[in-house]
């Protein structure tokens, strides 16, 4: 079990600033469990999300930032609709990974190449390029087996385009994420 | 008289890809309902999980681009099938109620974001607008002999507070759907329980021991076939299949068909428009073991 000395290490700071951007209140949190037992993902993570939730609460930002389970998260709900005190956990976990990407954690690198992959996908063709997006991700993972069993599957459906898709105004689309890199890094 | 229903329809970024016999069968059995759906006009993609998970004013201004695309057409209702999109669209809408944040989305976009569009799914607007008792009527062949596990995902219904849709633990739209078509319906635990979502590709293990699960569980419950109403569980229960069976040594050949797939054959629409032939576990001998009943209803008529 570890031991931590809350009042040398908590960073009140932190607290506030996870209440202000998931709009939640952490105190109303008495550490059930309950999201931890329906969380599908527990398994896989380093800290189980009640536990995440206790931590914030004490401050612990750096413990908090650099666990795997944030970036393990699918926002399946299951917490936040299990909640007793009405908290949006999710919404929790959400932010937090915000904060980590922001404070330049690495989290769960093939999680987070994979989501990158998508939204550079999404900037440069309006929709998500499906093919691309895998060549994307393969490149920057060098995992080059990725899913090369599924091909024989799938191909003979007509299901997989080796084009993007031709959307008129995906330069509108491009506009958003150069607006939001300006405005976040103003 | 009976005003005809008519929405936008946002298709959603898989559609055009590996969900593409859900987008194909949505509009075989609207048009079949005569439900109205026209394309939102260049829609682009609603950023799904990924944009969430980096910031929440970027993840609502790519929603809110097609928001603003469905009010430009004049209509106040958007459909999507599929409840990723769904989510992202409410959970912007939600969000947006908030004037600073709108403000800040709107910073984003070339126009203010619009408020005023109500959003909903395929599955919704059958059940809460269409109505049961209308769909039962126009079954021309039961799909008597069926048993399926009706299996929602995670989000079709969660947060309740945000989707506003049936129960969040034990949702009921796509049972009541495939009872009122004549199949039969077993109880399945895990309707809400997630697949693994989009972790197939970064995190495959995680996928074969969820999904794997719920094949499991449909199998045990009696299921000839899952139904399904979300694209990404769709994909990983059926093009994932045969992966799932070599990572957990089990043999399932379970066919998992979109809801609305069943509701066209049931309705007797052909197989080719409603993209039977798209789905990887071969759904042959569930289907051939339908439709004499059906046939001979249709003779005797």
């Amino acid at each position: 079990m570890n031991v931590i000395n809350i009042s040398s290490s908590c960073n009140s700071d932190f607290v506030r600033q996870v209440e202000e951007e998931s709009g939640q209140q952490l105190s109303l949190c008495y550490q059930c469990g309950k999201c931890t037992a329906g969380c599908p993902y527990t398994t896989e993570y380093d800290i189980p999300v009640s536990q995440i939730i206790r931590l914030t609460q004490a401050g612990q930002k750096e413990l908090v930032l650099k666990s795997k389970s944030l970036w393990l998260c699918a926002t399946c709900e299951s917490c936040t609709a299990r909640c007793p005190n009405k908290i949006d956990v999710a919404r929790i976990m959400d932010v937090l990974r915000h904060m980590a990407r922001r404070e330049g954690y690495s989290g769960v690198k093939t999680v987070k190449t994979f989501w990158d992959s998508f939204l550079h996908s999404v900037q440069k063709n309006g929709r998500v390029f499906e093919v691309g997006l895998l060549a994307n991700y393969i490149s920057h993972t060098g995992r080059f087996w990725t899913d090369f069993g599924l091909g024989r599957k799938v191909l003979p459906k007509g299901k997989i385009h080796f084009k993007p898709s031709a959307m008129q105004g995906k330069e509108e689309v491009a506009k958003i994420f150069r607006r939001y890199v300006e405005e976040s890094t103003k | 008289m009976s005003v005809s229903l008519t929405y936008a329809y946002y298709p959603g970024c898989s559609s055009t890809g590996t969900s593409i016999e859900y987008d194909m069968s949505s509009r075989a059995i609207c048009a079949a309902l005569d439900i109205t759906l026209t394309d939102v006009p260049n829609w682009s993609c609603c950023g799904s999980t990924p944009a969430h998970t980096v910031d929440h004013t970027l993840s609502s201004a790519l929603s809110a681009r097609n928001l603003c695309q469905v009010a430009s057409m004049g209509l106040t209702a958007a459909v999507t099938p599929c409840p990723s999109c769904l989510s992202n669209l409410k959970t912007a809408q939600h969000r947006m109620k908030n004037d600073s944040f709108r403000e800040k989305v709107s910073k984003l976009l070339d126009k203010p974001a619009d408020i005023t569009v109500e959003t909903k799914s395929v599955l919704q607007i059958l059940v809460e607008d269409y109505g049961l008792d209308k769909i039962k009527a126009k079954v021309k062949k039961p799909l008597t002999g069926l048993t399926v596990a009706a299996y929602y995902g995670c989000i079709m219904n969660r947060p309740a507070e945000i989707m506003n849709f049936d129960d969040r633990e034990h949702p009921m739209a796509m049972d009541n759907i495939m009872t009122a078509l004549g199949a039969t319906v077993v109880p399945f635990p895990l309707k809400v329980e997630c697949c693994g979502a989009s972790f197939g590709i970064p995190r495959k293990d995680v996928v074969m021991r969820l999904s794997g699960k719920l094949l499991d569980t449909a199998k045990e419950m009696g299921a000839m076939a899952l139904v399904t109403a979300c694209p990404l569980c769709q994909m990983n229960l059926d093009m994932r299949q045969e992966q799932i069976n070599s990572a957990n040594g089990s043999k399932h050949q379970m066919p998992i068909f979109y809801f609305t797939q069943l509701m066209g054959l049931a309705f007797g629409l052909s197989e080719k428009e409603l993209g039977i032939d798209k789905l990887c576990v071969n759904p042959r001998t569930v289907i051939d073991a339908l439709g004499m009943e059906g046939n001979s209803k249709e003779k005797s008529q």
